[in-house]
């Protein structure tokens, strides 16, 4: 595919701004000073205030004398790149690549883009009116390299449309600075007489790399589209990636249902063929007033199945706030894993934890609950109760540890042991009677002890011996006691768990 | 003459069945693990899988028994390759422990919750999924409506749902199928040997739609139900009731 690049510059950046935010500076001289050795300095000044012989660093009293109305803002540092990477963003819409490129401008990757505007033509046109709407002027150029753009944005009057091929020609009237070359090498090329690229671009190729070296050649060759060059966008594009600019803008619930449901089809069609599946989605909606809506969706499992997706993001569509309206969807796929190829049968659904449906039915539930409250347990090398298994929220995490089934363990655990009263004989056998919540339980049968060390390494601490207990009606329970037997009554019992 | 009215009887009231909520689940059903005891107390002579059972609990020995009993019928519904999903809040299920009923623990998935709500909007969406063996849900109450969407919910995918119900202080009619209380009773140990023996429980049947209610003492060993006292008792006429 032609490629096709956007430059976009901006020749009053910074003075918009202020404009934009203090309208009663329209229409004045404006400038943008900043300390520097003591004294005031002009780092940008308007057009008005260029009209009246203004310019960049000017001293600002001098300007002042020039002009003694002018109005003067004090320059904000790192102003410029903010808002050009606040613009890039906003360009977005325009182009899923879009960067930023300074001092003063933009560069955006508009391969494929054009015909959504019906047109390069109405493209550019959309962008200047975008931003002049925005409050800032801009100078658009649009050509099949991102040198020729550059060029033709800052320093062409006009045939900033350069058609698919054209841009040999579309250059050769411009000054040198055109090429972006260094300093130096520019003020060397006047110096020579040198003052329009026609005028040596047609020279031989090694007397302009003895001149003006390696690096100017090199410049040439990217304006020409010898030499490849690439943009760095702002936000990265995803490589899943769908979106769905709107002519209209959307500002219903059905509406964003379309949107959504259009861009699911597609991306599951793409992913489906690649054998990959989604475990984090996002769905981004640009307002019109550039501010922008984002809900995002992760499942437990690699899926590309639209109807499932369709549901997860379908119940958070009310934390959309649509306002004026929507013009461009962006359905992103964060995180794309490779979907577990299952063997179907007919006749019969795998019923475990690979089970597809139940799955989705997890995803859908962690959406409405919340993923922590949803987890299984894996058994863990250790004997001390609490530790022996440990929470997972993954449906697939496997443990290397076995469940230990030597030793009976109760069905209900309580999340912490409870202290209780106990009436028990000699050391070391089972207590005949113990109290727990108000109530005596006479022991009748019991089984124990089943001795378990406190792992030192972990944590320090007695160790328990357990004793599973039947009382008079039969309800069994886990007590332990906590410690030795001894004569100043250190040890306690505690109630830890009921069996079945 | 009479034999061939009797069969049309029998013919309808296999018709009937059906629609009144006993369906033959699509999976393979329990494996023989000593529910003969029950069965007869079922219209079609089978625990009735597919659908609402419902356990009545006022304490948490009560609970404990009857979680035993539910793990028991789990494990072997599961048949150690299925998945099933425990709802509730503040579970207090020991994992390990259900491995001696038979249950694979990895198997299980817990959702622990706060709000009555969302606990009833989980079991119901669980129990719409047919990817599942079976579905738990301990909840303090239901009210006649909840339980009807969730008999309506099984019915469609033949999922076997429990229901644990922690009080007892109103018994209000639901649409489960029957409801069951469960209760520890002590274990026999031969000749005084040390040790508490094998877990015993008075199984009470209160209620069944079509069926006969009843009280068995069972024994779980072996994975397999051992009736205590051969003959079920089963209750007196006059306290037959059916849901």
């Amino acid at each position: 595919m032609q490629k096709r690049f956007v430059s976009i510059c901006f020749r009053f950046l910074e003075t918009d701004w202020f404009t934009v935010r203090r309208p009663n500076l329209k229409n004045k001289p404006l400038v943008i000073a900043a300390p520097e050795h003591g004294r005031m300095v002009i780092t940008a000044a308007n057009s008005r205030a260029q009209q009246e012989g203004i310019e960049n660093g000017m001293v600002l009293a001098d300007a002042r004398a020039l002009y003694p109305l002018l109005e003067v803002c004090e320059q904000k540092p790192g102003l410029t790149s903010a808002l050009l990477k606040k613009l890039a963003q906003f360009c977005i819409r325009f182009t899923p690549s879009a960067a930023i490129d300074l001092p003063d401008g933009l560069l955006l990757d508009a391969t494929g883009c054009a015909h959504l505007w019906g047109g390069e033509e109405k493209y550019l046109e959309e962008i200047s009116k975008r931003f002049s709407a925005m409050g800032y002027q801009s100078r658009v150029a649009m050509s099949d390299t991102i040198g020729t753009s550059w060029g033709i944005a800052r320093y062409a009057q006009s045939g900033f449309l350069v058609a698919p091929g054209k841009h040999h020609e579309a250059i050769l009237s411009l000054p040198p600075e055109a090429l972006r070359p260094e300093n130096e090498t520019a003020q060397r090329l006047h110096k020579l007489g040198l003052r329009k690229i026609s005028q040596f671009i047609h020279m031989p190729r090694t007397a302009l790399r003895r001149r003006f070296g390696q690096i100017f050649l090199q410049k040439i060759d990217q304006c020409l589209g010898f030499e490849d060059e690439i943009i760095i966008p702002v936000d990265p594009v995803a490589d899943y990636q769908e979106r769905l600019p709107c002519l209209e803008p959307i500002s219903t619930h059905t509406g964003i249902e379309i949107a959504m449901d259009t861009l699911l089809s597609t991306m599951c069609t793409r992913l489906a063929k690649e054998e990959l599946g989604i475990r984090q989605l996002a769905f981004i909606c640009h307002r019109v007033d550039n501010k922008v809506q984002e809900i995002s969706i992760s499942t437990g499992h690699p899926s590309n199945n639209k109807k499932h997706l369709f549901r997860l993001l379908e119940t958070k569509i009310n934390e959309i706030e649509p306002a004026l309206g929507i013009e461009i969807f962006i359905l992103e796929a964060s995180i794309v894993e490779k979907t577990q190829q299952q063997q179907e049968k007919i006749w019969e659904q795998a019923c475990g934890l690979e089970n597809n449906q139940l799955n989705e039915l997890i995803d859908r539930m962690a959406i409405r609950v919340g993923t922590g409250h949803i987890y299984r347990y894996v058994p863990d090398e250790h004997y001390w109760p609490e530790r022996s298994l440990r929470q997972t929220a993954s449906l697939q995490e496997k443990s290397s540890a076995e469940w230990s089934i030597q030793n009976p363990r109760p069905i209900r655990l309580l999340l912490n042991p409870e202290s209780i009263e106990v009436t028990a004989p000699i050391p070391d056998y089972p207590p005949m009677l113990f109290r727990y919540k108000g109530r005596l339980h006479k022991i009748i049968r019991a089984d124990g002890p089943e001795r378990i060390e406190q792992e030192w390494w972990i944590e320090e601490g007695r160790h328990r011996d357990y004793y599973q207990v039947e009382d008079e009606n039969g309800d069994r329970y886990w007590l332990f006691r906590s410690g030795h037997y001894d004569l100043q009554n250190t040890y306690k019992w505690f109630i830890h768990g009921f069996f079945a | 003459m009479t034999q061939q009215k009797a069969d049309i009887i029998e013919r309808l009231k296999r018709e009937i069945l059906p629609l009144q909520g006993y369906r033959s689940a699509l999976k393979s059903g329990l494996s023989d693990m000593g529910f003969g005891p029950f069965n007869g107390a079922f219209p079609d002579g089978k625990f009735p899988l597919g659908s609402i059972h419902e356990f009545i609990a006022c304490n948490t020995e009560n609970a404990t028994a009857a979680s035993g009993f539910i793990a028991a019928i789990v494990g072997s519904l599961m048949n150690k390759s299925g998945a099933a999903i425990w709802i509730g809040s503040q579970l207090t299920i020991f994992p390990p422990a259900l491995k001696s009923f038979g249950i694979e623990p990895e198997n299980i998935i817990f959702i622990d919750l706060q709000n009555q709500k969302d606990i009833l909007w989980t079991i119901e969406e669980a129990l719409k999924c047919d990817g599942l063996s079976a579905v738990i849900g301990e909840l303090p109450e239901l009210s006649f409506t909840g339980s009807r969407r969730l008999q309506l919910a099984v019915e469609k995918s033949r999922v076997t749902g429990f229901i644990l119900r922690k009080t007892s202080r109103s018994l209000s009619t639901t649409a489960a199928i029957a409801r069951w209380n469960i209760k520890s009773l002590p274990g026999h140990v031969p000749e005084n040997l040390p040790g508490v023996g094998f877990a015993r429980w008075q199984v009470e049947l209160l209620k069944v739609r079509n069926g006969r209610p009843g009280k068995w003492e069972v024994e779980w060993s072996d994975g397999k139900f051992h009736p205590v006292s051969k003959i079920a008792a089963i209750l007196p006429e006059q306290k037959r009731k059916t849901g």
